[in-house]
This record gives C-alpha cells, sequence and structure tokens, in this order.
C-alpha cells in the first residue's frame, strides 16, 4: 500500500464525491485542489467556478486564492462577483453546482461559523468571515465541507452562524424560506460525514484506514451514528500520483 | 459625475479632494488581485481618520487601511488575503481589540448592495442568508442606524414573496443599497476623460464605481482617447461617472494586475511576520508608506529584480512559475 498524508486522503475522498458534469464552486485551499483532482481523476466533464467570476478555468498553476489571476487562465468568460453568486442562485445552472466549503465550527446539521469564536463583538478569535460561503450553502443542493476533526470545531451549537446547513433539521431550510438542500458531506482528517435522510443529522459514513469509530467520536462535542461506518478505501497508486504529479506538483496545498 | 475631457491628476490631490476624514468610501480588487494599493497608501500617508468602508472581499487594502488606523467602521463579507493571511491580520486584531466597529455580510450581499446603489434603488432581493446569524446579528445597533441619516434603519429586512411562490421562491432577504462618497479603483487602462478598460476579472468594481458619487481611478498607462474608444465594447468604466484619472505604475502592487504582474509573495510574507506585531507594523508603516513620498518611491524600492521575476507572462497573465 503506498505511503500517502492526511491530506492526500482527504483530497481525494473529496474528489470521490464529485460526480461528472457537475459545477464546481471551490474556495481556497484543499477546496480548490479538491475540484482539480476531480477533473483529473474521476469528473473530466466537472467545470470549476470561482465566485470571483471565472467560469470553467483551465487551472495550470494553483492559485492561492479565488482571486488569483491563475483562476482567470483559459475560462470560458471571467466577469465578476454578480454573475457567479447569479450562477448559482439560478434555478438551472444553481441546481448543478456541488459548494465545497470549509469553517472553523460546525454542528450536527452541518451550519458552519466561518466569522468568529465567542462573543461576536468580542470575539476570542476573528477569522475572515462569510466571503462567498453563506451565498453558496444558502443556494446549492450539494456541499462537501472540509473541516480538521477536534472536539472544538465539531460543537453542539455554533458560536455564529455563517452559513446555513440543515438549519435546525428535517424541515430546517424549508422553514427559513431556502430552497437548495443542506450538506451532504463532511471530509475531515478522520473520516467522511455524512447527513442521515431523515433526521438530517451528522452520521460516520467511513473512518480513514488506521482509525477508528471511537477516535472520531473522541474528537467531537456531539454523537453521532456510527453503526453504518465503514473503513475509508484508501488512495488508489493512479489517484496519488495524479494528485501529486499534476494537481500540485509544487505541494503548495498539500504541504 | 463629471464630464471634463481631462480628468488627469496626481494622486496626492485627487485623494485630498474627494477622501476626506469620515467619507464613505470604498475599494476595488479582490483579496490579493488588483487592489487600488496606490490610492490606499496615500489615504494612510495623509493620515485620514474615521473613514466608514465598504468592502466584499478586498483584502491587501482593507487590511493596511485598518491597520493605519484610518478606518472607524466597516461593512464587510470578508477579510483574507490567500495563504499568507486567510484572516486579514490587522483586521482580525482590530476586531478583537474592539478599535473598530463591523457588520457581516456575503459577498452576494456586498454585491448586490453595490449594484442596487448604482441602479438607484432602495434595495435588491436574493435568497442568501436566510436562517443564519448575517441576518440576526447586526453589527450597527438601531439606535446608531437611526442617529446616522448615512445608515439604513435595518440591516437586512426578511419578506414574503409579494409575487406569491412565483421562481419557487417563499421568502426574500432585501439589501440595502449602498451609496459611497467615493470609489476607488485600480484598472490596467484608461484615458484622460476617464474611459478605462478592466482586463480579467472585474470583480465588483464596475458596480462599486457606478454606485458611488465620485470615484478615483488609477490606473498602469493611460492611453490616448482613441485606443480605448475604437473597442468601446471591451471598456467597462464609462468616462462620466470618473472623477479623477491617475497614471502609476505598478498601482496595484504587491497585489496583482492582470496581465501586467504578479502578487509580490514575498513582500506578502514580510507583510504578514510585520503586521503579527504592532511595534513591527509601525516600522513597516514608517519604512513603506510614511517614510516614502510617493508610490513610485517605494516601487523604486522594491527593486527592479525582484519586480521583474513578478512581470506577467503574455500567455497566461501572471508570472508563469512564480516561486510562491
Amino acid at each position: 500500500m503506498p505511503d500517502y498524508t492526511a491530506r492526500e486522503l482527504m483530497t481525494i475522498a473529496a474528489a470521490r464525491k464529485i460526480n461528472d458534469g457537475e459545477i464546481v464552486f471551490c474556495g481556497t485551499g484543499i477546496s480548490m485542489l479538491a475540484a482539480m483532482a476531480a477533473k483529473h481523476i474521476n469528473a473530466p466533464n466537472s467545470v470549476i467556478i470561482f465566485e470571483t467570476g471565472a467560469i470553467d478555468s483551465q487551472l495550470e498553476e494553483i492559485p492561492m486564492a479565488v482571486g488569483d489571476s491563475r483562476v482567470m487562465l483559459g475560462s470560458s468568460s471571467n466577469s465578476g462577483l454578480a454573475d457567479s453568486f447569479a450562477l448559482m442562485q439560478n434555478r438551472t445552472t444553481g441546481r448543478h453546482v456541488v459548494g465545497i466549503l470549509g469553517a472553523a465550527q460546525i454542528d450536527k446539521y452541518g451550519n458552519l461559523n466561518s466569522t468568529a469564536i465567542g462573543d461576536y463583538f468580542h470575539p476570542k478569535v476573528r477569522f475572515s468571515g462569510s466571503g462567498g460561503a453563506c451565498d453558496v450553502a444558502s443556494f446549492v443542493d450539494r456541499t462537501i465541507i472540509f473541516m480538521q476533526h477536534e472536539r472544538r470545531k465539531f460543537v453542539a451549537k455554533v458560536d455564529y452562524l455563517t452559513s446555513p446547513g440543515w438549519l435546525g433539521g428535517p424541515e430546517g431550510r424549508r422553514k427559513a424560506g431556502l430552497t437548495g438542500n443542506g450538506p451532504s458531506t463532511v471530509i475531515t482528517d478522520l473520516a467522511v460525514m455524512g447527513f442521515d435522510d431523515e433526521t438530517r443529522e451528522m452520521v460516520l459514513e467511513a473512518y480513514f484506514p488506521g482509525k477508528t469509530p471511537r477516535m472520531v467520536l473522541d474528537n467531537m462535542e456531539f454523537a453521532v451514528d456510527v453503526s453504518r461506518a465503514r473503513e475509508l478505501a484508501p488512495p488508489s497508486a493512479r489517484e496519488l500520483r495524479i494528485l501529486r504529479e499534476q494537481v500540485d506538483p509544487q505541494r503548495l496545498i498539500l504541504g | 459625475m463629471n464630464t471634463s475631457p481631462d480628468k488627469v491628476m496626481a494622486l496626492d490631490e485627487a485623494v485630498a479632494r474627494w477622501v476626506p476624514d469620515g467619507a464613505h468610501i470604498s475599494i476595488g480588487g479582490f483579496t490579493c488581485n488588483r487592489n487600488p494599493m496606490a490610492a490606499v497608501y496615500e489615504i494612510i500617508r495623509q493620515r485620514k481618520k474615521n473613514l466608514h468602508l465598504y468592502a466584499h472581499s478586498n483584502g491587501q487594502g482593507v487590511d493596511e487601511l485598518v491597520g493605519a488606523g484610518c478606518v472607524a467602521r466597516i461593512e464587510i463579507a470578508y477579510a483574507g488575503t490567500g495563504r499568507f493571511a486567510p484572516t486579514c491580520i490587522r483586521f482580525r486584531k482590530a476586531v478583537e481589540k474592539g478599535s473598530i466597529r463591523f457588520e457581516d455580510y456575503s459577498n452576494y450581499q456586498m454585491t448586490l448592495r453595490f449594484m442596487a446603489g448604482a441602479m438607484g434603488v432602495p434595495f435588491l432581493p436574493t435568497r442568501s442568508s436566510l436562517g443564519t446569524d448575517i441576518i440576526h446579528r447586526w453589527g450597527f445597533p438601531r439606535e446608531m442606524r437611526r442617529a446616522d441619516p448615512q445608515l439604513p434603519d435595518e440591516k437586512l429586512v426578511v419578506m414574503e414573496n409579494p409575487f406569491g411562490a412565483w421562481a419557487d421562491t417563499e421568502r426574500v432577504v432585501l439589501v440595502p443599497a449602498i451609496r459611497p462618497d467615493v470609489t476607488l479603483i485600480h484598472v490596467q487602462q484608461a484615458a484622460a476623460d476617464g474611459t478605462a478598460r478592466i482586463a480579467g476579472l472585474t470583480f465588483a468594481d464596475v458596480e462599486q464605481a457606478k454606485a458611488a458619487r465620485h470615484v478615483v481611478l488609477t490606473c498602469e498607462e493611460i492611453v490616448g482617447p482613441d485606443v480605448l474608444r475604437s473597442h468601446p465594447e471591451h471598456n467597462q468604466i464609462p468616462a462620466i461617472i470618473v472623477d479623477a484619472v491617475v497614471a502609476v505604475p505598478h498601482g496595484a502592487y504587491p497585489t496583482a494586475c492582470y496581465r501586467c504582474y504578479d502578487y509580490d509573495p514575498a513582500f506578502l510574507s514580510d507583510y504578514r511576520t510585520a503586521a503579527m506585531d504592532d511595534a513591527r507594523f509601525g516600522a513597516y508603516l514608517e519604512q513603506w508608506v510614511y517614510g516614502r513620498k510617493d508610490h513610485a518611491e517605494r516601487i523604486a524600492q522594491v527593486g527592479s529584480e525582484r519586480l521583474a521575476a513578478l512581470k506577467a507572462d503574455p500567455r497566461t497573465g501572471y508570472a508563469t512559475g512564480l516561486r510562491r
């Protein structure tokens, strides 16, 4: 079995969740890497879009931010924020978008905090804020969320609800007036989590090779159903080779 | 609104005239790209105070304005400059210390707010943020809004769709228009009358410019009027909305300017180190901003070798293979 890092497996686990033909909204860092990996490995007809307005970028180098000129290369069109978010709110194109997000805190319904830890006005730690994350989470039908698997990040209640997940449960989004679905997948450095079709609560879908459901639970403030969990297939030699040689050869994000 | 055929002026004059203390301003660009940095540094150099800043994800420019103490209030969607500062450091410190007032929105909401300002309507609707704290938590309390005619009475308003279930939408969030006193943007090319062309992503620059009472436009080069007017379909900024045109080569440095130069990773890394510490940040401002009479002097200090490494590859529009 080839050696690999947790970050590599996280990227590949996310890439496997991207379907061919989907529009992939990505932010910075590992989400961009996952989108590029999917395009190279399993979803060649997926289309990468950025909130800055680049649609179907032909990335040759990893952008360090979604405003990086690297996202503009070979795009089908380069416009601006207004167009990009409209595409996700649009009732035709929006239904085909899978959003990839990250956050500082997440709760069992996949609601995200990327704004502040502690009191909003006097935070212990202030983060960047929503950016386009709240917009994406509000509009699209499928989101994949990257998280570090730590107890202080998987919390009973987020300190600030920046981006809507399933809100309060199965009826949460409908009651709030949101059309699209909440998150479908959470990928951490220990596991892949899904959401139950009935309760919309987070469940353990798969744990990384060498990890256990117990380790997953020990690093969360809330409990999740682990009865359906299996061990995740390690990255194949092909997946690793493409990731390392074609997607991030400079290891800007893989580290 | 200004129909003068020649708006070319010096940057210090443009900033002195259009950015008074307490002005409501917005700046163009996004995170590490096409921020109007020369204008930002001139605002800092002139020690402007109590600015009210409207930002979507303007990044480096926002962080330096906040860090230099020019900003009293900020309405913002995102403060980050990419890998070197996933959260803008001086912004984070200012919020954690309570030295600025802030209010959070999403990027689309800020874009729509500028668009509403540009269109002359009081608000625009979106489905974004229903059920979130972006709606529930106001950074500026109601009393403060009531007392200030430049702030809308409400942060955001949730409204039942007045057209029934038309467009499969039950409810919308109304976002209030923004009308900055001045928007400052940096573009690749402009003519003396203010006609301007942005290469690559426009971000929200066009909406921001059209929403503002005044526009200060810096550019890599001023070109003859026929150059841009022979292909007007490629221009985004009509002359009439612009008040000042300033030629500032490397005017977006240290952020990128597509097809001209890349962001400077070495600078952004040094900035990160400086920004982490109050004394070091003060020394940085002295050395790079207050201690330089203008942007040209600052760029000269960067040095031609370093600038050459950032020069955009004509094929890609960025510095291909740049050591980052």
